[in-house]
């Protein structure tokens, strides 16, 4: 009963919330406005917008010296979810058989297994430093916390599910994610989208002064 | 300036736009833009954290923009905004902040810090929380044209230096002329030589230009405390001047946040486009002489380096053209490790220099740009912005270090061609 559940209603109402939450807040955003900029510009904004859209993913010199953990853990967690999130098995056939109807190539177990390590190390690095460093701690709000949180409930239990083949299991690691889908768009995690908007706002302005940000 | 603090929250949510909300709805907390600020790493304080300064907008934005702010604000779990938080941030906001934009430039995704703490100042000082030593210079701007208090008789009486020490006529209320070039009270009063400087070199290049008794100042103290109305009476000014005498070009001095003023914010301060072009000092120079006109000979050997005024080079994106004058006047020059778009600031732009509850802060954090300077062992240091020379001077001194500063301006006017050697 409670598994029909999470696997049916509760997986579209919560891919609902996420959908309909995420569309919502990019409306937030826009709705707040923005007065065109009269200054004669140097160079398109346009330019400056899509460049710095990319430039931004390659730290400077000196932040990545001084914020080296930061970046480095930055790095392996989001690099390893995005290989999990996308391109383990079950998340391969899951994704075709409910929205694509269509699958791709999957990663072969071992280096799930590497990925998952990855993002692992990385996470619970952050998260830390997020405790531990003055000025993660000072900046952190229980949002952080929830969110990180719940993120890694949701790896902790994808990967005991594929490596226990146990249907409990992959019936809690759906609930999880159904929460964090539920959740993601009230938080923070929407970087995941909104990094789009403020890079390109800042690579916009920049751009038209001539600075590639 | 009327003073009040709820309308200073208003104030404050007003400039709330789609770049903020965005950047808010980006910001992870990952803390890396601490390690882009001097001010947190000469003190190693947390609370300097370029995103912490924006802590009281960052509520506001909550509770206005977001559905858990929102939610909160109906069940009555929000805790609003209280004037104690305004006078707690005050000083994080004005003292600890020069808007450099060095974070906006490490954010991994992409927030315009400076942007944010320009803003955020607009509600800080409509509530009348700002430094009285910023206060004082905005009146001053506001009431006699000067936030040093220079009066066109002043100028005059610096101008009259020039002409006797030159032989020049300095042109002033010129109808027609090409260029009308504003000064900074910083100049007029502690550093007449750049105004010798471009007489000097505008007379051997033959430029056409004038000053403007209506408005000479470029200073902008309204964009440093956070007052747009402030700030665009003092753009109009400028505009005004320059269109009644039909000028094709305003030249900005060397004056960091004066360009980014008058260039960069003029124009949307007044609600509308010039009917001329801003050209800063350094572009012109550099324009002059590759067309031919600026003739230079000879250069000097001296080690030096180049501090890059922030809102000239990373917020105006004056970036080659000190580089190229240099090439042309200094073979000795080296460029300290991080330089151009990712500088370091004197500690003192923003209004901090104005502000003298800030001076022990400014002085400490000094010690970034000794570093820099210690690491690259050279004894002459060239720079740009006459706010960015007095406060490396101070620091200097300060730190009892055997360091000149010199005026880029200034530094190409003595390799000048004069018109008898050519």
């Amino acid at each position: 009963m409670i598994g029909q559940l999470i696997d049916g209603p509760l997986w579209y109402f919560s891919l609902a919330v996420f959908c309909l939450g995420v569309l919502f807040r990019f409306f937030t955003i826009l709705r707040a406005g923005l007065k065109p900029d009269l200054a004669i510009p140097r160079a398109g904004g346009a330019a400056g917008a899509l460049r710095n859209l990319f430039t931004r993913f390659v730290p400077r010199r000196d932040v990545a010296t001084r914020g080296r953990l930061t970046l480095v853990a930055g790095y392996l967690f989001h690099l390893g979810l995005f290989a999990l999130l996308f391109f383990a098995r079950p998340h391969v056939d899951f994704y075709a058989e409910r929205i694509t109807g269509f699958d791709w190539p999957a990663l072969p177990y071992w280096a799930f297994i590497i990925s998952a390590e990855i993002a692992f190390i990385g996470l619970l690095l952050l998260w830390l430093h997020r405790l531990l460093h003055p000025v993660t701690r000072l900046l952190s709000t229980a949002d952080d916390h929830i969110g990180t949180g719940l993120v890694f409930l949701v790896m902790l239990t994808g990967c005991l599910a594929l490596a226990q083949s146990f249907e409990p299991l992959r019936l809690l690691h759906l609930f999880l994610a159904e929460l964090l889908l539920i959740y993601f768009p009230f938080s923070s995690l929407m970087h995941t989208f909104t990094f789009v908007f403020s890079r390109g706002y800042t690579g916009a302005i920049m751009g038209r002064k001539g600075v590639n940000a | 300036m009327e003073h009040d603090f709820a309308k200073g929250v208003e104030e404050l949510g007003r400039q709330i736009d789609s770049r903020i909300a965005s950047y808010f709805s980006s910001c992870v907390h990952c803390g890396l833009c601490a390690e882009a600020c001097l001010f947190y790493t000469e003190t190693g304080d947390p609370r300097y954290t370029p995103i912490y300064k924006l802590e009281p907008m960052r509520r506001l934005w909550k509770e206005q923009h977001t559905f858990w702010g929102k939610f909160a604000v109906k069940l009555g779990l929000s805790k609003p905004l209280t004037e104690q938080d305004f006078a707690d941030w005050e000083e994080l906001v004005y003292d600890s902040c020069t808007m450099c934009g060095r974070c906006s430039m490490v954010c991994p995704v992409g927030n315009d810090i400076a942007y944010m703490i320009r803003k955020e100042r607009e509600g800080f000082s409509t509530a009348g929380y700002s430094p009285v030593g910023m206060q004082e210079a905005t009146h001053r701007a506001l009431t006699i044209g000067s936030p040093m208090g220079v009066t066109l008789k002043t100028l005059k009486a610096a101008l009259a230096h020039v002409e006797k020490d030159t032989g020049l006529k300095i042109p002033m209320d010129q109808q027609g002329a090409d260029y009308m070039t504003l000064f900074s009270s910083m100049e007029i009063v502690n550093f007449p030589e750049y105004i010798e400087s471009v007489a000097r070199i505008f007379d051997a290049a033959g430029v056409s230009w004038t000053i403007s008794s209506e408005a000479f100042e470029a200073t902008n103290s309204g964009i440093q405390i956070g007052s747009h109305e402030a700030a665009g009476e003092l753009v109009s000014r400028v505009v005004n001047a320059a269109e009644s005498l039909g000028v094709k070009f305003v030249i900005s001095p060397e004056c960091g946040h004066a360009y980014s003023a008058i260039r960069w914010e003029g124009p949307n301060l007044i609600g509308r486009p010039y009917k001329f072009e801003i050209i800063h000092i350094l572009e012109l120079l550099d324009q002059l002489q590759k067309d031919g006109r600026l003739q230079l000979s000879g250069h000097t050997d001296t080690p030096l380096t180049f501090h890059d005024p922030c809102q000239i080079v990373r917020r105006g994106g004056v970036v080659g053209p000190p580089r190229d004058l240099l090439g042309k006047v200094a073979s000795g020059f080296v460029e300290m490790a991080d330089h151009g778009t990712m500088n370091w600031c004197c500690g003192g732009g923003g209004g901090v220099s104005a502000n003298e509850r800030a001076e022990e802060l400014r002085l400490k954090v000094f010690d970034r740009k000794r570093k820099q300077l210690e690491e690259l062992g050279v004894k002459t240091m060239v720079t740009a912005c006459a706010n960015c020379r007095i406060v490396l001077e101070e620091g200097i001194e300060d730190r009892e270090m055997d360091v000149e500063v010199i005026g880029l301006t200034e530094l190409v006017a003595e390799y000048l061609t004069t018109k008898s050697a050519q």
